[in-house]
């Protein structure tokens, strides 16, 4: 039969089901096909701690929302269009979220008296009339993958596990979407049990012609490339393009890349991914503690590579007394916190930014560090490369701050010119540099950048200890003298208050705007769309977002008191709007929310618009 | 590979220009005397040494030394020392620590240290005390030390270092002590020519807090029969004449000491180093009670065993082996991997 064909300009749909269900790779892969189709995305995972959580339980509901359409778009959306639920229990964890009218894809195999006992559904919420408000499409999914599957060679074990792969087939078919990239995804996947390549791309089949056939879909939809950039694209998470910026450090500074990790959620797969780039010269070890891998981070440094640690809030803590050590070294070194919802714990899976005042201040002594954070996913490729750039130049340590958002959040990136990339290239120090020609001074500085030599171990005649103590101006003698001190400490700061980085931008395209929105970090997506949202009403508002927490630019203090009005969105209780009312003495309307999971741009809207009121 | 050039270097040339600020009469300077001379004859360049320490009165041994050095943070220094040495395996990098250091707040960098085989020199000053927080007792003094933390006497046991060396799978243990700096030099001769971690427990007399701790094993009336020299290949004799020894007895699980004379010469045990079974150098570690008789000095165990540092870099270099592009190239091709999908 003939479908009809509707244009759509975006859809947002989200897969949810066990966390068995493989929802995160069927994610993956519609994200994927997506792609290939020219849309924009930004997707948002969304998965429990828990490896296998109890089977049909709320607490082990996974599910991975995607966001698609015609033009740019900036966050994941805030409400899913479609739900794929592959048991009562997504159903429950996410009906929440749906708007009336929103189609339900469910699987009905899944929905039997025992399942819906277990998350407290008294009746099938199928059979009552509680899901009147949506589009309901009950498929019977594990059921139909095992029939489709009745002729291969694999277990019913494997039939029914291959069912995320009808559900793809099927949503696939709905949206049109192109598959050569699933098909070829399989084969790699399964390359070593090619029966299990057959049943996959039969189930995906399968999920296909089902929605060609079957009445029940009557529509289908198409959503047109967006008008994008030219060039080339891959769609990328926040910790894969932070992996290939510190690959790209690498390369571009001709330094070998020196990683000491210890695996923590949501930072290991940056040291899964950077594990496997040996042939770049990048060395990772897994060491014994997080202390541990900052501190062969810190050793490598000394030796003459581009120091990187990577982890998570809990981590950073633990790093914090060799963090100082770094600050009294004054060697290279890049702390990478993605952040995640605290304290303790916490939330483990769940996003968060309130690592800010731990990441300016959290250290014994006045320590200063740069600081900075990307603001999506892709720019976390060039955060990277930026925390590279400052750590080398000015010998300092430098704190990255993502978080599970950016981190495991994708979107398309626009694959940059290698060419284009910042030169990192640093010189080690040679030869002596006191005035007699013959002593070697560690702490004369460059006048410029404050930066000491970098004299590694292995070059003739510059042989030095350096240390934790106190060091003297120049010589780096130990120094116990109060007026050495006094302008240690003060160097140290202005060390870093000193590193130039680019002024504040401000978007506001009326011209007019009184009321500024300040955000960092990740909330840029969703500020973003909400001042759209803002300004598709007719109203006014400018938006800055900062990507240099310390120092700051120079021009911020200017910008802020240009309007009438600041609001601070933040996933904290206000960190950033206590620094910015401290330095710069401005009334911020601090917004918070600390839920484990992105603002949505509809309630920031609502919040934007109550301020625009007021003014 | 031609034969290195001899660098003629001297004692003095390992000397820094610091003023050396241990108290008077303390066990370190011997030890830092007997290294300074014992240095050149290794023939490595200045440049290419480094000493990396922790905290404590030991751990200010680098500013003493004119080589590379770094005085690190508490308990830190193989956790610092196993990236410079994996990362540059043309350096030789030795870690100085103590007690308190190495043992109690850096216990677990040091045992992972071992297990992984880094290419370290580890040499604890161990003197039983916790001497520049001015006298607490440390994870090796004795059950029952009479601190300023412990007035009662502390109620929990001490660590035995070369045990727990040799069970975190040690390559190498060896044992010497700050006065003799002829058999100082010997084990740390052989610790500089093993390949792996080495760890060496020194012991060292603090004057000011644990004053003659280790008394027996030098005062010249007591030494002979509380000191075991161990020498790979001889049998394990000691005391005056060799009056004691030391056998294995039929279905003892361990090593004990007997009187030479009551034993046939075939019974008493021939040292030898590289045992694999850390059984043996373990249980000549137990010989020695907290009274110091029969306490066993020099290379307990040197077996052979690949270095992580070796591992390691052999995996960089077996990566880029195969390797045709430029860098930028490389990188080129790593950012245009996967799905890509281009747009005119």
């Amino acid at each position: 039969m003939t479908k009809q064909i509707r244009q759509l300009d975006r859809v947002v749909i989200r897969f949810a089901g066990d966390s068995g269900d493989g929802m995160q790779l069927t994610g993956d892969r519609f994200t994927s096909e997506t792609a290939q189709l020219g849309n924009d995305i930004s997707t948002l995972p969304n998965f429990p701690a828990e490896i296998r959580a109890p089977a049909g339980t709320l607490p082990g509901v996974s599910s991975f929302q995607v966001h698609f359409a015609d033009y740019d778009i900036l966050t994941p959306g805030d409400a899913p269009n479609v739900l794929v639920a592959m048991n009562p229990a997504a159903l429950k964890a996410n009906l929440a979220d749906l708007p009336r009218g929103a189609d339900i894809i469910v699987n009905t195999d899944e929905f039997t008296r025992r399942n819906l006992a277990k998350v407290g559904y008294q009746t099938s919420p199928l059979d009552d009339d509680s899901l009147a408000g949506y589009v309901v499409h009950p498929v019977a999914l594990t059921s139909m993958t095992v029939g489709a599957l009745a002729a291969y060679e694999v277990s019913k074990k494997d039939a029914e596990r291959s069912k995320n792969m009808f559900a793809l087939g099927l949503l696939s078919w709905m949206y049109s979407r192109p598959y050569e990239s699933t098909l070829r995804f399989l084969e790699r996947k399964f390359a070593a049990r090619p029966e299990l390549v057959a049943a996959n791309v039969a189930a995906f089949k399968a999920g296909w012609n089902f929605g060609e056939t079957t009445e029940d879909f009557a529509v289908r939809y198409e959503v047109k490339p967006a008008k994008m950039h030219p060039g080339t694209y891959r769609n990328i998470t926040g910790n894969a393009a932070l992996s290939l910026g510190l690959v790209a450090a690498g390369v571009r500074s001709g330094l070998p890349v020196f990683l000491g990790a210890y695996p923590i959620t949501p930072a290991s797969d940056i040291l899964h991914e950077l594990s496997k780039h040996k042939r770049f010269g990048v060395l990772t070890m897994q060491a014994e503690d997080e202390i541990a891998a900052v501190g062969a981070a810190l050793g490598a440094s000394y030796g003459g590579s581009l120091g990187v640690t990577t982890t998570s809030g809990p981590g950073v803590a633990l790093k914090s007394e060799t963090i100082s050590l770094a600050v009294a070294l004054e060697l290279p070194l890049v702390i990478v916190d993605v952040q995640r919802a605290g304290p303790s714990t916490g939330m483990p899976t769940k996003t968060e930014q309130a690592d800010l005042n731990m990441a300016l201040y959290g250290r014994h002594g006045e320590a200063p560090v740069a600081v900075i954070a990307p603001k999506s996913p892709s720019d976390c490729f060039f955060a990277a490369l930026e925390a590279a750039r400052i750590a080398l130049t000015y010998r300092t340590p430098v704190i990255l701050l993502s978080d599970n958002y950016v981190a495991n959040g994708s979107e398309p990136w626009l694959l940059p010119d290698v060419e284009s990339l910042p030169d990192l290239r640093v010189e080690f120090a040679t030869r002596p540099n006191g005035e007699d020609g013959t002593t070697f001074l560690p702490y004369l500085r460059d006048p410029e950048t404050l930066a000491r030599p970098w004299a590694i171990p292995g070059t003739p005649g510059l042989e030095h200890r350096i240390g934790g103590l106190e060091k003297a101006d120049k010589t780096g003698d130990i120094s116990y003298d109060p007026a050495n001190h006094d302008f240690m400490v003060r160097t140290r700061a202005a060390r870093i208050e000193t590193i130039p980085v680019p002024d504040i931008e401000v978007e506001d395209p009326d011209g007019d705007a009184r009321v500024l929105v300040l955000g960092w970090g990740s909330t840029y997506g969703p500020i973003g769309a909400a001042c759209r949202g803002v300004r598709q009403r007719g109203l006014s508002i400018a938006q800055a977002h900062l990507r240099h927490l310390a120092p700051m630019p120079a021009n911020l203090g200017e910008v802020l008191r240009s309007y009438d009005k600041v609001v601070i969105p933040e996933m904290n209780l206000g960190q950033l709007a206590h620094v910015i009312r401290a330095r710069y003495l401005v009334d911020a309307i601090s917004y918070n929310q600390v839920r484990g999971l992105p603002f949505t741009a509809a309630e920031l809207e609502t919040t934007l618009e109550e301020v625009l009121k007021n003014v | 590979m031609s034969e290195p050039v001899a660098l003629k270097l001297t004692a003095k040339d390992f000397k820094s220009d610091q003023e050396v600020r241990w108290c008077p009469g303390c066990g370190d300077y011997a030890i830092l005397a007997a290294i300074q001379q014992f240095m050149p004859e290794l023939n490595i360049p200045r440049e290419r040494t480094v000493f990396v320490s922790g905290i404590g009165c030991s751990s200010r041994f680098p500013y003493y030394m004119n080589t590379y050095g770094m005085h690190s943070i508490h308990g830190r220094a193989p956790a610092i020392a196993t990236g410079l040495s994996v990362s540059r395996p043309d350096l030789s990098v030795w870690v100085v620590t103590g007690d308190g250091d190495a043992l109690s707040i850096g216990g677990n960098h040091l045992i992972h240290a071992l297990r992984r085989n880094v290419n370290l020199k580890i040499l604890l000053f161990n003197n039983r005390i916790y001497g520049l927080t001015k006298g607490q007792y440390s994870p090796t003094s004795e059950v029952g030390k009479v601190t300023k933390s412990t007035p009662a006497g502390s109620a929990d046991a001490p660590f035995n270092p070369l045990s727990l060396a040799l069970g975190a799978e040690a390559s190498f243990v060896g044992r010497t002590i700050d006065s003799d700096r002829k058999h100082l030099q010997s084990v740390l001769r052989a610790a500089a020519e093993h390949e792996g971690s080495a760890f060496v427990e020194i012991y060292q007399n603090c004057n000011i807090f644990n004053d003659g701790a280790f008394d027996q094993l030098k005062d010249p009336s007591t030494r002979d029969d509380y000191l075991i020299r161990l020498e790979h290949g001889q049998p394990i004799t000691f005391g005056a004449d060799g009056r004691f020894c030391v056998v294995h007895p039929p279905g003892a699980f361990g090593l004990e000491v007997r009187e030479t004379a009551s034993v046939r010469p075939e019974e008493i045990v021939v040292h030898d180093a590289t045992v694999t079974d850390p059984a043996y150098a373990f249980a000549l570690s137990r010989l020695p009670g907290l009274d110091l008789r029969n306490t066993p000095i020099g290379v307990f165990r040197s077996v052979d065993r690949p270095s992580y540092d070796s591992v390691v870099q052999g995996q960089l270099a077996a990566a880029k082996a195969t390797v045709t592009e430029t860098p930028e190239q490389q990188l080129a091709g790593l950012l245009g991997s996967g799905d890509t999908w281009t747009i005119l």
